[in-house]
């Protein structure tokens, strides 16, 4: 599992985009109810299971993030 | 005061008989000056005919994304290019989640699939999931799981599911509009089955798909006409990837006169929260839509996206002096 506070990489979690070309704004309000979608690290989609409580999301290459 | 609210409170106060499509749209309409009397209103309406409780549920996708179908506003299509990939939850996390919403004080636990309508592999894990929630967990189970034939309405009966949900999701004079894999006739026909069989038919929508005024009122008269034991009230919540992607949100007035509306054309029935409201209203709203005619909630997560917290609404409805719903009640 990669800590949350290590999942901070090259790219945006929510849109995919390259995290250095802007702030992404809309992204980070947006990520405050949604879980992430993209491996930070790598760009690969990952597969995200939301729970009541909480959520998972895999990188088949980085591991697993939970919030 | 405006004459149609004082009609509702003759015809639908006193009377127990929702406003129709005519009426639903004089509501609709009014302007923002009469929104707090109208609210009031619902309100008034919702204690005396359904009373101070508050019924709240938890939701999990069973099966997320890679759906065959083209819903415009939903991020679960394998037709879009969603960031939402295909995912299967396996039972021990299935029972987990049911515990963890009853652990809220829910008293429904409904499991969620992306699909047309269920095969084979996931009426098993349907059977198998429900089985072991009910060994498990002191909770009411009902499902949604799109369009049924027959014998799977009779089969999920079987398990003991004790409602179903399948929204309608729009007008129907609208909803080619939001969806051409299949038609408002054929959840129609789903419903109609549903309905014979026994459970419980929970109907809803979405409102922000980009329907009229006109349309939310006739809406509302259809929904009127099924006749549901719940009404789930989305608000659309704007995915990225999908044809709706870039619908601006309901304005909130406008979800508050929505919800109002709602309950006046349907003084009986559980009107619940459900996704969107988050962004559409914020807490503030939330709390006017709670003293504007719903009297049930969401809580937790959605399928795709988060919620507030259960703590935050539980809290929330105690402010009010909103009871929880216990499960002895909804037996």
């Amino acid at each position: 599992m990669i800590p949350m506070d290590e999942a901070i990489g090259m790219w945006c979690d929510r849109c995919g985009e390259a995290a250095t070309t802007g702030t992404h704004p809309g992204c980070a309000a947006a990520r405050a109810l949604e879980p992430p979608r993209y491996c930070a690290h790598c760009r690969r989609r990952m597969k995200v299971q939301v729970l009541p409580v909480g959520w998972s999301a895999v990188c088949v290459e980085h591991g697993e993030l939970r919030g | 005061m405006p004459e149609i609210l004082d009609q509702a409170r003759n015809q639908v106060l006193e009377g127990g008989v929702g406003l129709d499509q005519a009426g639903v749209l004089a509501v609709l309409n009014l302007p923002d000056e009469h929104l707090t009397a109208t609210l009031q209103l619902a309100h008034e309406v919702r204690m005396r005919w359904c009373g101070p409780e508050v019924e709240v549920e938890g939701i999990v996708s069973l099966k997320t994304g890679g759906c065959p179908e083209d819903c415009h506003f939903c991020s679960q299509s394998g037709l879009f290019t969603s960031p939402v990939r295909s995912v299967w939850l396996d039972i021990p996390s299935l029972v987990k989640a049911a515990k963890q919403t009853a652990a809220t004080g829910a008293t429904e636990f409904c499991i969620v699939a992306a699909v047309r309508g269920p095969d084979a592999r996931l009426m098993k894990q349907m059977r198998e999931g429900v089985a072991a929630i009910k060994a498990e967990v002191d909770i009411q189970v009902a499902a949604s799981l799109g369009m049924l034939t027959k014998e799977q309405v009779d089969e999920l009966v079987d398990m003991g599911v004790h409602r179903y949900n399948h929204n309608l999701e729009t007008c129907r004079s609208y909803f080619p509009n939001v969806v051409t894999t299949h038609s408002w006739e054929e959840r129609w026909e789903t419903l109609r089955m549903v309905r014979e069989s026994g459970m419980e038919v929970c109907c809803g929508g979405i409102l922000g798909l980009g329907e009229t005024v006109e349309q939310r009122a006739e809406f509302a008269a259809q929904l009127a006409e099924l006749d549901p034991h719940e009404v789930p009230l989305n608000f659309l919540n704007p995915r990225p990837g999908t044809p709706l992607g870039d619908r601006p949100v309901v304005e909130g007035k406008d979800a508050l006169r929505a919800i109002a509306a709602f309950r006046l054309a349907m003084p009986r029935t559980i009107l619940r929260y459900a996704g969107g409201r988050e962004i559409t209203l914020g807490d503030l709203g939330t709390r006017d839509g709670l003293l504007g005619g719903i009297n049930a909630v969401i809580v937790g997560n959605y399928l795709t996206t988060l919620g507030r917290s259960a703590t935050d609404d539980l809290k929330l409805l105690d402010d009010l002096k909103m009871p929880v719903k216990a499960l002895s009640a909804t037996l």
